[in-house]
């Protein structure tokens, strides 16, 4: 059987567009409130990802800084996270989670706990922004007898070389950065060189589900309409920031910013 | 966990660049892999290349003015009553603190690599002076990351560095210091690593600039070796060397080349930033038994909370106002082979008054935490041992500090 992530992959692919993957931080302005935007983003995304936050993040922009910094200050704890997942995971129309965070986080909750919990709350797969291969190569393995995708991320330095030995260790997605860039960064490459190295990877990895993440915003996300998955986080983080200085409600807000995105590919 | 003879602790991590097994590492965003890679290969190979020796010891020599001198302090030893006191004027270095060997070298490295444009941290504000400095030097264009807190707190090195031509860039994030100076500066060059050059300002980040800042350093006390051969024709039988530890690259260059002897015999002693007396938010994870974590890439003892957010730190000295520490210390320490204490804001600022009232010699708040330990060690020693302090920075930085806490008077008198 397909795990809940290639399923989703597998959906989108059937209707003939790229699976969306969104990304907000858990705990992002309150833990009530970071569960209603993931449930009511549940009707357009195909893939949630859920920013475990961590207060010095060496690869997150403003944007994301923000949200990260605003949850931390209202008090999110590890377990209050896999709560949050668990509660989320009681909806009938739930979507496949993935947690990204930094590897500390995981560190001192104990990975072999960490992973017990992630299973027993429901969450995916994993991205671990600074933990890369073949540093990640034991933890990875680890994931995988549990059943939880541990995502490989690839980037525009990344040599082929490497590239085939990362691709080789991943499970069945991985994440390419689409260019040199913090998350939240305009979109300093044109989309085409981006497809171009998309489809290098495609090349060297078909099976594989490649998505594209960094700079993919309302304005971008149609140039990249024949790709296996897109990532939308930074936009999502500003508007709630947005949102919550105008005295509106995130929720519905977001919600209609993941529509919007989700109309845009389909 | 060993230390081992006859290899340079830089050397001694393994393939992933862990020290002892645990310390250190390259915990990176996927996009930093190749450039951290490509310095690697860069600096493995020039740090063995005669005419890159030739080239750094020329700058070395001529411009930042090595050998510092290496003084007894008669009046602070008669005073004390113990030991004899000695100190390393390392703040004689052009700039006035050890930071510019690291600098220097980054620059010659960025420089022999083609890169226009070299980032940096700073805390005290010395790591982005020198390598405004340097930049200046060897003509690349030149940014500064800095707390908007420490901009605040150590403003004559922010003009220095402006009239060198640096960019200084506030970090607003966090606690506004040393640690965010370093996330920011890391997340630009993650953004900007293929015409950037990155110098991490101390012996932290990921393995490969521990080491470069290590080898840096170590001209401290290569310098002090030979000294001590001309002073006493041999390397005396007790030696103490005192050293202030943040970050932890003065402590390393003024200890590595004394780390085969046995520790009865040459000492190591790192004193820490206690932070206020009543104060919990102390700045010293090895002497209050922080846990291990990651932090700027590396694994090393860390004040952080039982999540792992890291925690903010609190020291009237800047310099040393950092939560994590060295991977290089966190082996020194676990091998035993040096040991690590720390001294209260209270502690430094009163060594300060001791040390100028009786020298010719003005500290930095860094260390004159050194000196405080020192000065209280020193009268229990025998006269035939040599305690040696490194006064690796020069007070003038601190001068709204300690106008503040002990008077213009004061500060205007020495």
């Amino acid at each position: 059987m397909l795990n809940p992530i290639s399923l989703a992959f597998k959906k989108a692919k059937s209707e003939k567009r790229p699976a969306l993957v969104t990304y907000t931080v858990a705990g992002d302005s309150s833990k009530k409130q970071s569960l209603e935007i993931l449930k009511s983003i549940s009707n357009y995304a195909d893939i949630l990802e859920v920013g475990v936050p961590h207060n010095t993040p060496v690869a997150d922009g403003g944007q994301i800084q923000t949200s990260a910094y605003r949850a931390i200050k209202n008090g999110i704890k590890m377990n209050d996270i896999f709560q949050i997942v668990r509660d989320y995971k009681k909806n009938k129309n739930s979507k496949p989670i993935i947690f990204m965070g930094y590897y500390n986080m995981i560190y001192q909750y104990g990975k072999n706990n960490f992973i017990k919990n992630c299973k027993k709350s429901g969450v995916n797969g994993l991205i671990i922004v600074d933990l890369p291969w073949p540093e990640n190569k034991i933890f990875s393995k680890h994931c995988k007898k549990n059943s939880i995708n541990f995502i490989q991320l690839l980037s525009p330095t990344t040599s082929n070389k490497r590239l085939k030995m990362i691709t080789k260790d991943s499970h069945d997605m991985i994440y390419y950065i689409s260019m040199l860039s913090t998350t939240g960064g305009k979109l300093k490459v044109s989309p085409k060189k981006i497809l171009s190295n998309y489809n290098e990877i495609k090349k060297i990895s078909p099976k594989k589900n490649c998505v594209i993440g960094f700079g993919i915003t309302e304005k971008t996300i149609s140039n990249f309409k024949k790709t296996d998955g897109l990532v939308v986080g930074s936009q999502i983080c500003r508007e709630i920031t947005r949102s919550l200085n105008n005295g509106q409600n995130p929720v519905i807000n977001v919600s209609k910013m993941v529509s919007r995105l989700r109309k845009k590919i389909s | 966990m060993r230390l081992k003879k006859g290899i340079p602790v830089i050397d001694q991590g393994d393939k992933l660049g862990f020290w002892g097994g645990k310390f250190g590492g390259n915990f990176v965003p996927e996009t930093l892999k190749k450039p951290i890679e490509d310095l690697e290969i860069q600096f493995n190979k020039l740090k063995n290349d005669k005419n890159f020796i030739k080239e750094r010891d020329k700058y070395f020599r001529n411009w930042i003015g090595v050998p510092t001198r290496l003084i007894k302090l008669n009046n602070l030893t008669k005073k004390v009553g113990g030991a004899q006191i000695w100190s390393k004027v390392v703040s004689d270095a052009n700039g006035g603190a050890h930071k510019i060997y690291n600098a220097t070298v980054h620059c010659l490295l960025a420089k022999r690599s083609g890169k226009k444009v070299i980032i940096g941290d700073t805390g005290a504000g010395y790591a982005g002076k020198m390598l405004s400095m340097a930049a200046k030097k060897f003509g690349l264009r030149c940014k500064i990351f800095m707390g908007a807190k420490d901009i605040k707190r150590q403003q004559p090195n922010v003009k220095a560095m402006k009239k060198n031509g640096a960019d200084v860039i506030p970090v607003y994030s966090g606690s506004q210091t040393l640690v965010d100076a370093v996330s920011e500066c890391m997340r630009y060059w993650v953004a900007n690593c293929d015409t950037t050059a990155m110098c991490v300002g101390s012996t932290v980040g990921p393995a490969i600039f521990v080491r470069i800042c290590g080898w840096s350093t170590s001209q401290i006390s290569r310098e002090l070796k030979v000294q001590l051969l001309n002073e006493f024709g041999n390397i005396p039988k007790k030696v103490k060397l005192y050293n202030c530890v943040g970050g932890g690259s003065s402590s390393f260059g003024f200890w590595n080349e004394f780390m085969d002897y046995d520790k009865k015999q040459v000492e190591f002693i790192g004193v820490e930033a206690g932070g206020p007396a009543k104060s919990k938010r102390h700045a010293a994870p090895l002497t209050y038994g922080s846990k291990i974590g990651i932090l700027h890439g590396a694994a090393q003892y860390v004040n952080q909370n039982s999540d792992g957010q890291i925690e903010e730190t609190e020291s009237i000295s800047a310099g040393l106002d950092y939560p994590g520490i060295s991977p290089l210390h966190c082996f020194l320490k676990d091998t035993k082979r040096a040991r690590y204490t720390a001294a209260s804001d209270e502690e430094a600022l009163k060594a300060y008054q001791i040390v100028t009232k009786y020298e010719n010699l003005r500290p930095s708040l860094e260390p004159s935490h050194a000196f405080s330990v020192a000065i209280k060690d020193a009268k229990k020693l025998s006269k035939d041992t040599i305690v040696i302090i490194n006064s690796c920075g020069d007070a003038y930085k601190d001068r709204g500090i300690l106008e503040k806490k002990l008077g213009k008077k004061y500060v205007k008198s020495n």
